[in-house]
């Protein structure tokens, strides 16, 4: 079977490509590593591995990093957590600190607090792993994000990459998991401040909340439990399936491979870049030594979580500005701004409204990140493969789409601070989240118009670029005095950049074989207006032809 | 314009295998322009000029050296400054010159790599084939075989009632293993204990965390105090008797104090006792406003006016905190009269029955 995508497209062949697969020469001190390969492929049958991957295709573009930034980072995760499991103890009996801090010394704390302090105060390295393992943490997830957005905003989600987005998506609320398990690990004041919270919102589900808090804290909150599970889910169980799920994320990007962006030359039929051995292995190993050595230069010269400042768990005080990790920002702002007094009585049994509706909207918010790319097929109905990633401007609604759900999540971000920007910038902390409430609902709406006609606009300029070529800053004087700037005609490549775009048109509503209109096809005609009533077509090569002609 | 799905005749494999693919609501044009083909290369200095291909080959030297040295100096930053005990700046040292060591060690590496594939290593964009993500006809074809297959030589779907019973049986294999969670709390019942604290009648009220007992005459206007119960030290289990029991004692003007009916002598000469923990979530709410009489939980900002009994004038909670009954001793301690009247901190479920 052929690719049916590419027939209205050049298919061009590389004769660059060729020149450069010449036979090397074998170099001379080779007997050792030839005994050695030939020793490994005996026994393994590597080499039909390194036949297929080895000169693997990867195209290149600096957006394309992000994913990269997300492994390594979890790479140094392992690595920096591994030394850590060493000296923690995930035990919360009561013990008499007595170790080289002094202003604890003597105060009775759990065990899994001593050893973080012990850990931090006792063991050389021992705080930079720390430091490391928190700000790799912190990278983790902030990469995950930012590729998600990439991925989001040019469609590189469509056909054949859906699963691969699913896995993408479950890798991301695993990497919260991850995080927010960790964080409650040392028994410090904020993280059990956090779990108390944690509580609380557990307690607030209907039915089975009680039950469910009871039995996670193996009793009344805090227990003694808590800590040793949550260890046990923080570097068992989760890191399992996560190290399972990139697996799969990875094998299928493999059996996709990777989209490239529009260019001369490049097809829905080819892939153009670098091949592993060695351009790519060289860059990607030399980038995760940058990631590392990044993530350690922050971890040796600024602090992360210093515990020994906010003291061991106790339920009694609790410091003024208390935010959690970032990423669970979204989580604690969608709790501040619930309006007030939600909480009802129905047959004597308590109904929390101000934990059930928050909940209930940050589900919904993830869960349509996750079914997005199904949406999107179903509205288009578009079952070609796309490997040619979109400029996020040649797909204004999905574009306006994303910029309003990135809207969405950043008041509920910044709504964990409300606080703190209230005491910042001298405001009342009333006002600070009555405007946070107002930009939950006005904000996305904003950012959804303003993209999408900046979209729109972007394109009339790219179409306005490749039919009349551009500015050139160069004034000419006509014989007869008139003054005219020069307009410069883009060259063939550059212009297929412009006009290289998947074009689509609302759908045309028809009655089927049996002469009805159904449900389905009235709201995919809807849906589809809505994605595509405003559209810019590409230039057409009679568009071309009629607009050089103009300028002679 | 738009096209409708082309829905063929056959097996799902073989509607797969002809079709060609839905275009959808795309627009398909033959006049679209046509993909010129790759540019020419254009070569790097370092492919034309020998002196800069030298100078970046000297370049990615000098950061693999950088990266030795790092590496080195690391050793020697663990060796040479030790922390001492109790002293602070033994552990920043030791943390910056420790971790600067390590970081350029990690740098020069990673630098002089991504350099030296970028500068000096083959510039050409190679071309790779793509083919489209379903395999070819015959694997799929194998593929489809090998199930039905499996089917024909177990006799999966012909023999209903093995099958049948076999999913039945594989439903209860995940369902018996959810009783053995029960045990991960112990054998009360939560609800039971959610509804009581250490208060008592006659429980004296302690300053936190040192539990030496109040008296009413230390207790002056304006002030605040965080009270935990007398007897919460004999407590086998003190930090989850705590988490329940935490108390914020204020002193008011009692002309200043909005009463409700039965609750006329819960206070005591102006001095009021309310829960700590917030009716929210559970934060304690330990910020205390003197000149407005009002609490604020950090966590996610509700508000409660003490004069008015501690209702809500603010923020995502529902109820009022809870007061605690107080009233002196003999010896002029103060007192609980009882428990709370009705279960402190974040709602649940069963909390009115």
């Amino acid at each position: 079977m052929t690719a049916t995508t590419t027939s209205s497209e050049a298919t061009a062949t590389a004769t660059t490509a060729a020149s450069t697969e010449n036979k090397p020469a074998p170099g001379k001190g080779m007997r050792f590593v030839n005994w050695g390969a030939n020793y490994i492929e005996d026994r393994t049958s590597m080499s039909g591995l390194v036949k297929e991957l080895g000169r693997k295709i990867f195209p290149d573009h600096w957006s394309f990093m992000l994913g990269e930034v997300a492994l390594y980072s979890f790479i140094v995760i392992l690595l920096s957590g591994t030394f850590l499991t060493f000296f923690f103890q995930a035990s919360m009996t009561m013990v008499d600190y007595e170790g080289s801090y002094a202003p604890l010394k003597g105060v009775t704390m759990s065990a899994a607090m001593a050893s973080t302090l012990d850990i931090s105060f006792d063991v050389r390295g021992g705080l930079l792993m720390r430091q490391v393992h928190h700000w790799a943490a912190l990278l983790f997830v902030a990469s995950i994000g930012l590729h998600m957005l990439r991925v989001f905003f040019t469609g590189a989600f469509r056909k054949p990459r859906e699963i691969n987005w699913v896995v993408g998506f479950v890798l991301f609320v695993l990497a919260m998991a991850e995080g927010f398990t960790g964080y409650s690990l040392p028994d410090d004041l904020l993280s059990g401040n956090g779990l108390r919270i944690i509580d609380g919102m557990i307690k607030g589900i209907p039915v089975v909340g009680t039950w469910m808090s009871y039995l996670m804290f193996g009793g009344e909150f805090p227990g003694e439990m808590i800590v040793g599970r949550l260890y046990t889910l923080h570097i068992l169980l989760l890191p399992a399936v996560l190290v399972a799920m990139i697996g799969v994320h990875m094998i299928l990007l493999i059996v996709n491979k990777h989209t490239q962006f529009a260019g001369p030359g490049r097809t829905q039929g080819n892939v153009v870049g670098v091949p592993i051995m060695p351009v790519f292995a060289a860059k990607a190993g030399g980038f995760f030594f940058i990631v590392f050595g990044v993530i350690m230069l922050v971890a040796s010269t600024v602090g992360i979580n210093p515990v020994w400042n906010y003291g061991p768990y106790d339920p009694s005080p609790i410091s003024a500005g208390t935010q959690p990790d970032w990423y669970i920002g979204f989580a604690d702002g969608m709790l501040r701004l619930i309006p007030p007094h939600l909480e009802t009585e129905l047959w004597g049994f308590t109904i929390t409204w101000y934990i059930l509706i928050p909940t209930v909207i940050l589900v919904g918010f993830l869960a349509l990140v996750a079914i997005y790319p199904f949406i999107e097929a179903w509205i288009t109905g578009d079952k070609r493969e796309h490997h040619i990633a979109d400029r996020p401007r040649n797909a204004p609604t999905r574009t306006a789409i994303g910029a309003a759900g990135v809207t969405f999540y950043a008041v509920m971000w910044a709504a964990a601070s409300s606080d703190l920007i209230a005491t910042h910038f001298r405001l009342s902390v009333e006002a600070v989240t009555h405007a946070l409430q107002a930009a939950l609902i006005l904000g996305p709406i904003i950012a959804y118009l303003l993209s999408k006609r900046i979209s729109l606009s972007l394109q009339k300029k790219d179409r306005e670029i490749a039919l009349h070529g551009f500015e050139s800053g160069r004034i000419v004087r006509l014989p007869g005095g008139e003054y005219i700037e020069v307009h410069e005609q883009l060259s063939d490549y550059d212009r297929w950049k412009l006009v290289s775009y998947e074009d689509y048109a609302p759908l045309m509503v028809r009655p089927n074989e049996k002469g009805r209109i159904t449900l389905n096809t009235k709201l995919r005609g809807v849906l589809s207006r809505w994605f595509f009533e405003d559209r810019i077509a590409p230039v057409t090569r009679t568009e071309l032809e009629a607009a050089r002609h103009d300028h002679h | 314009m738009a096209q409708a799905d082309g829905a063929g005749t056959g097996t799902a494999v073989e509607r797969h295998e002809h079709a060609p693919r839905a275009t959808g609501v795309a627009v398909v044009s033959d006049d679209r322009i046509e993909n010129p083909g790759f540019p020419p290369y254009r070569p790097r200095v370092s492919d034309v000029d020998p002196v800069k291909e030298r100078q970046n080959e000297r370049r990615i030297f000098w950061m693999f050296l950088a990266s030795m040295v790092g590496s080195v100096f690391a050793v020697v930053a663990y060796i040479a400054f030790p922390i001492h005990e109790g002293d602070m700046d033994s552990v920043r040292v030791s943390n910056l010159l420790l971790g600067l060591g390590f970081s350029l060690g990690l740098l020069g590496v990673g630098f002089g790599a991504v350099h030296w594939s970028k500068s000096l290593m083959d510039g050409h964009d190679l071309v790779e084939e793509r083919h489209e993500t379903r395999g070819k006809p015959e694997t799929i074809a194998r593929a489809a075989e090998i199930f039905t297959l499996g089917n024909k030589e177990s006799g999966f779907t012909r023999r209903k009632l093995l099958r049948n019973s076999l999913l039945g049986a594989l439903a209860l294999v995940p369902l018996s293993s959810i009783v053995i969670f029960r045990d991960f709390a112990p054998a009360e019942d939560p609800v039971k204990l959610l509804k009581h604290t250490l208060w008592d009648k006659g429980v004296r009220l302690a300053r936190d965390p040192n539990g030496i007992p109040i008296k009413a005459s230390d207790v002056t206007l304006g002030s605040v105090f965080h009270v935990i119960p007398e007897n919460l030290k004999d407590s086998s289990h003190p930090i989850e008797e705590k988490a329940k029991a935490a108390v914020l004692l204020m002193r008011l003007d009692p002309d200043e104090l909005v009463i409700s009916e039965g609750r006329e002598d819960w206070h005591f000469r102006g001095i009021v006792a309310y829960s700590k923990i917030c009716t929210h979530v559970g934060c304690p709410v330990a910020l205390y406003e003197q000149q407005t009489h009002h609490l604020l939980c950090p966590c996610h900002q509700s508000q409660f006016d003490i004069t008015r009994e501690a209702a809500v004038i603010f923020g995502p909670a529902k109820r009022p905190l809870p007061q605690l009954p107080i009233t002196v001793d003999e010896e002029g301690y103060l007192v609980a009269r009882s428990d709370f009247q009705e279960p402190v901190g974040p709602s649940f479920w069963e909390r009115s029955l």
